[in-house]
């Protein structure tokens, strides 16, 4: 056999390796229904604020400037409160998605993660005709 | 309807030039292609010309476009959506340049720019090669085109055109039923360019890397035009300068943009594995590979398929991070992504298209490419340098395929998404490439090509090892790296990566010396190496050893085992309060608001505990424009030479919409009495008369009561409120008591028969201004500042080199 055959191989090896330590804590998106089911393993949820809450975010730099509690539900309709130990992101309140990245415990969804967190905003990176035409008629 | 006060002729004669550049690219491809294909010289040469003026009218187009763009943003006329939506009329006039780049048109159209001079370089410069090399150039050049076109083609919208008036985007919008709609209100002002964009590092970032992103193309074009015309080798040397002038503007590019997001995005550092990040980072490391294949291809004949591969690759990458980027699907896990646009129908068709054919050529002629049968010598430069592109692109394909699970996602019906921690699952793959690039680095150059003396390459790589050894060994022991976050087998694979770096920086320097006898001039490859190992090292000990300063040791619910992942990480800071925050002493000392009221700063005084050194640090935070969308912060930092002192804002009170509307209460209390509030209790203890302590120094003329209580909180502390009423000439007033950490106030309001004090009592959170702070250390990251120029420099010194070797 060839010397880069065996490179080859080697490096094919090392890609599969690597893949596999990927596999390792890869995480799924879930429903948070089905992310209760998964108690105690790292799942993404796509979820939005629940608005029915009527405080849905608290946080209070006052008390405790390294936790978030706050109220989801995804796109089935399922709740549940999440748990947050960083600052609140600043768009918080007027995100229209958030993607989360953390462990089911009992009711609680727990993201210790700073990264676990991402939040969608309407407008954030501009180009979004629906805003824009809001900006047009507030303005107004 | 006849609108009044419109200006429409620069709209006319901007679309009027993009429908002309896009009708020039495709002349010129074809007379390009009919050029390289032509039997005899002299309709090559016919041919040619008519390419040559069809791509300068091209090229003087788009720079007309651009400047038209300008014109209409500058002069503010608003009838235009694109000044409407990326500009406003406060904007300074150096943040121009950021509003035309700031949407996809103008993005698109800076790397029609890049191209177009790029192209007139090109075509001046590379005599035969230049038909069949523009022919793919003039190809890509009018896809872009047709992205920022803006018709309709059997009802499918081509491409989004810049030039398109507000009011033809909302058709529907009541404002526009008035002829006179430039005179209204709504149209006095655009939406604006984003806060966050508005920085120095927006203005030269984006410009800097498209001109990479547009340069990748010269190494493919190259690629694709030693197939087409089967002469598969004779571009290599010519093609070189090209292939290192990309590595190194690509390379600005995306260390500029880590940059920006360390002086101005709340990222908390400068490298954040985001998606849009990696998919700039992949076509980076590939055309590396690239660069180094080619080098062996031009000095042996080795490695020739593998260069092909790298740079089709490497630009078939840039399309697909385009796409990543701008068609939304990217949605998910991206911080920065472009939301979804009628146009990922054409971005697909785009990198499809690109793919199918780079791909059917690349195949169609693979087997022709010539290579050597014979083994590379285990002791020569081209076995090692192969094996680092190997490397390279192992290291890409671990990068890509995560960064690409929407995608996937997409495409299979697979849900897979990257675990909790984002940023570890990339470093603990990519410090073991760094390792063994590292390593590679520091030893290939001293190997020869073909074959080295054994006994000649372990006497010369002695000493720089040695060296390497002690060096690493003394950073690794000295220099504190401690980060066991992630286990003992982590931390071990950083001071291996500590030394891989350290030895890059020791064998390269040395080489210098020991392989070149100091020719300066022939050392480009040494100094980028250089660059690189003092890139390694500056990123290994800044992230290893990013300490937060900011730890909050006040949080009672920071102990048990779990207290180092649950957050400790900010410090909640009231106004004029000198806090300890382990090293340091830290006082917030309020704050002020920009003219045009989007930006906060808040004054931060800082004074080391150690040496007493005082300074002042001004973190912002932004109300972003677009929509009033929320804030974000913006970071300061104070640099010295080794470390950096990084800062930021993570909430204030000031930013609590409102007014406080909580009241106070009344209670009715005797001595020894309890009052309830929402948590804890208090108890009426005593009352003085004309007291004289700390605070209050009343006299004994004096009419005034003190009430003092203590206050039992619910997280175990016992405070003591002292309020106070006292007359005045005949007025009886009282002074508040504030026990900030409560958020409570609590006053002595009257005196009642019976001897019953009334004790009034309000809870709220605006009592006094506070914000929450992080502050993070980032050591010795100015290394992988300097190191990013080195590199640069060392890069910029090759090219020249090998310019005059042409």
């Amino acid at each position: 056999m060839k010397k880069s055959h065996i490179i080859i191989l080697v490096g094919f090896a090392a890609c599969i390796m690597i893949l596999l330590s990927f596999m390792g804590d890869l995480s799924t998106y879930e429903t948070l229904a089905s992310a209760r089911q998964k108690e105690g393993k790292t799942v993404t949820v796509i979820a939005q604020l629940d608005k029915s809450v009527p405080n849905p975010i608290q946080y209070d730099p006052l008390r405790n400037p390294n936790l978030t509690r706050f109220h989801v539900v995804d796109s089935l309709g399922n709740k549940a409160e999440v748990v947050y130990h960083f600052e609140k992101p600043f768009d918080m309140e007027k995100s229209d998605r958030i993607v989360l990245k953390g462990k089911m415990k009992g009711d609680i969804f727990e993201i210790t993660s700073k990264d676990g967190i991402l939040i969608k905003c309407p407008s954030k990176y501009k180009d979004d005709p629906k805003a824009a035409q809001k900006n047009l008629s507030h303005s107004n | 309807m006849n609108y009044i006060g419109e200006h429409l002729f620069p709209g006319q004669l901007g679309h009027f030039l993009i429908v002309l550049s896009l009708a020039a690219s495709i002349v010129a491809a074809i007379s390009y292609y009919k050029s390289t294909t032509s039997a005899t010289m002299a309709l090559a040469e016919s041919w040619k010309k008519i390419a040559r003026v069809a791509f300068l009218i091209d090229a003087v187009c788009v720079i007309s476009i651009i400047a038209t763009i300008v014109a209409i943003i500058s002069n503010h006329y608003f009838e235009y959506h694109y000044a409407w939506n990326h500009s406003d009329r406060s904007l300074e006039p150096k943040y121009l340049l950021s509003s035309t780049w700031e949407g996809q048109e103008g993005s698109f159209l800076l790397w029609m720019v890049w191209h177009a001079v790029l192209g007139v370089i090109v075509m001046f410069t590379s005599r035969k090669w230049e038909a069949p090399v523009m022919t793919v150039i003039s190809v890509a050049q009018a896809c872009l085109a047709t992205m920022i076109l803006g018709v309709y083609v059997f009802g499918l919208k081509v491409g989004n055109n810049p030039f398109i008036l507000t009011r033809h985007v909302f058709p529907d919008n009541e404002v526009f039923k008035n002829p006179n709609y430039l005179s209204l209100p709504a149209m006095q002002d655009g939406i604006g360019l984003n806060q966050l964009l508005q920085n120095y590092w927006m203005t030269i970032h984006p410009p800097i890397t498209f001109l990479g992103f547009a340069s990748t193309i010269v190494p493919f074009a190259f690629a694709i035009a030693g197939l087409w015309t089967k002469d598969f080798g004779g571009w290599t040397k010519k093609a070189l300068p090209w292939t290192i002038f990309s590595v190194a503007i690509l390379g600005t590019g995306i260390m500029m943009g880590a940059m920006w997001a360390y002086e101005s995005l709340s990222f908390g550092g400068f490298w954040a594995w985001d998606p849009v990040e990696n998919a700039s980072l992949v076509p980076w490391l590939l055309l590396v590979a690239g660069l180094h294949t080619q080098l062996i291809y031009n000095s042996t004949g080795h490695s020739l398929r593998a260069t092909y591969v790298f740079f089709i690759l490497g630009y078939l990458f840039i399309v697909y991070s385009t796409y990543l980027t701008r068609s939304g699907d990217l949605q998910d896990t991206s911080v920065h992504a472009f939301v979804a646009t009628d146009m990922v129908w054409q971005l697909r068709a785009w990198l499809v298209l690109n793919v199918v054919v780079a791909f059917a050529i690349l195949f169609a002629r693979y087997k022709k490419i010539p290579h050597i049968v014979k083994e590379e010598n285990t002791y020569s430069r081209e076995f090692w340098m192969f094996i680092g592109a190997l490397v390279l692109l192992l290291s890409g394909i671990s990068i890509i395929v995560p960064t690409s699970f929407p995608l996937i996602n997409k495409l299979f019906g697979t849900n897979l998404a990257i675990g909790e921690d984002v940023e570890f699952s990339y470093n603990r793959i990519q410090i073991f490439v760094a390792i063994v690039l590292g390593i590679l680095t520091a030893v290939t150059q001293f190997l020869k090509y073909k074959n080295t003396p054994k006994k000649n390459f372990w006497t010369s790589i002695l000493v720089p090892t040695a060296i390497s050894l002690l060096a690493s060994f003394s950073i690794s022991y000295f220099g504190g790296v401690d980060y066991d976050k992630y286990g003992l087998g982590f931390l071990a694979a950083i001071h291996l990566a500590i030394f891989a770096a350290v030895y890059t920086v020791v064998a390269n320097l040395s080489y210098v010396w020991l392989g070149l006898k100091g020719k300066l001039k022939a050392a480009g490859a040494s100094v980028a190496h250089v660059g690189f190992g003092m890139m390694l090292l500056g990123i290994l000990i800044a992230s290893a050893n990013k300490e937060i300063l900011s730890i909050n040791l006040n949080n009672p619910l920071n102990f048990g085992p779990d207290s180092q992942i649950k957050g400790t990480e900010n410090l909640t800071l009231f106004q004029g309060i000198r806090t300890d925050m382990g090293k340091y002493w830290v006082t917030y000392n309020g704050d002020s608001v920009s003219a045009n009221k989007k930006m906060t700063w808040f004054y931060i005084d800082m004074e080391d505990k150690k040496t007493g050194e005082k300074f002042r640090l001004l973190p912002d935070i932004i109300k972003a424009t677009k929509g009033q969308e929320g804030y974000s912060a913006n970071p300061d930092s104070k640099h010295y030479w080794d470390k950096d002192i990084f800062i930021y804002v993570n909430a204030s009170s000031n930013l609590a919409e409102g007014a406080d509307t909580s009241q106070f209460r009344t209670h009715s209390v005797n001595l020894g009495d309890t009052i309830f509030y929402s948590s804890g209790y208090m108890i009426l203890d005593s009352v003085v008369a004309n007291p004289r302590n700390k605070r209050y120094d009343f006299k004994p003329t004096d009419t005034a009561l003190m009430a003092s209580l203590s206050v039992y909180t619910s997280d175990n502390q016992t405070l003591t409120a002292m309020p106070v009423f006292y007359l005045k000439g005949l007025q009886t007033t009282h002074i508040i008591d504030t026990l900030y950490s409560q958020g409570l106030a609590v006053a002595l309001t009257r005196v009642l028969p019976d001897r019953k004090l009334e004790i009034s009592v309000k809870e709220s959170s605006r009592l006094t201004p506070y914000i929450a702070l992080k502050v993070v250390k980032f050591p010795f990251i100015n290394l992988l500042w300097l190191g990013t120029v080195v590199m640069v420099a060392g890069m910029i010194m090759s090219i020249v080199r090998r310019l005059k070797l042409n």
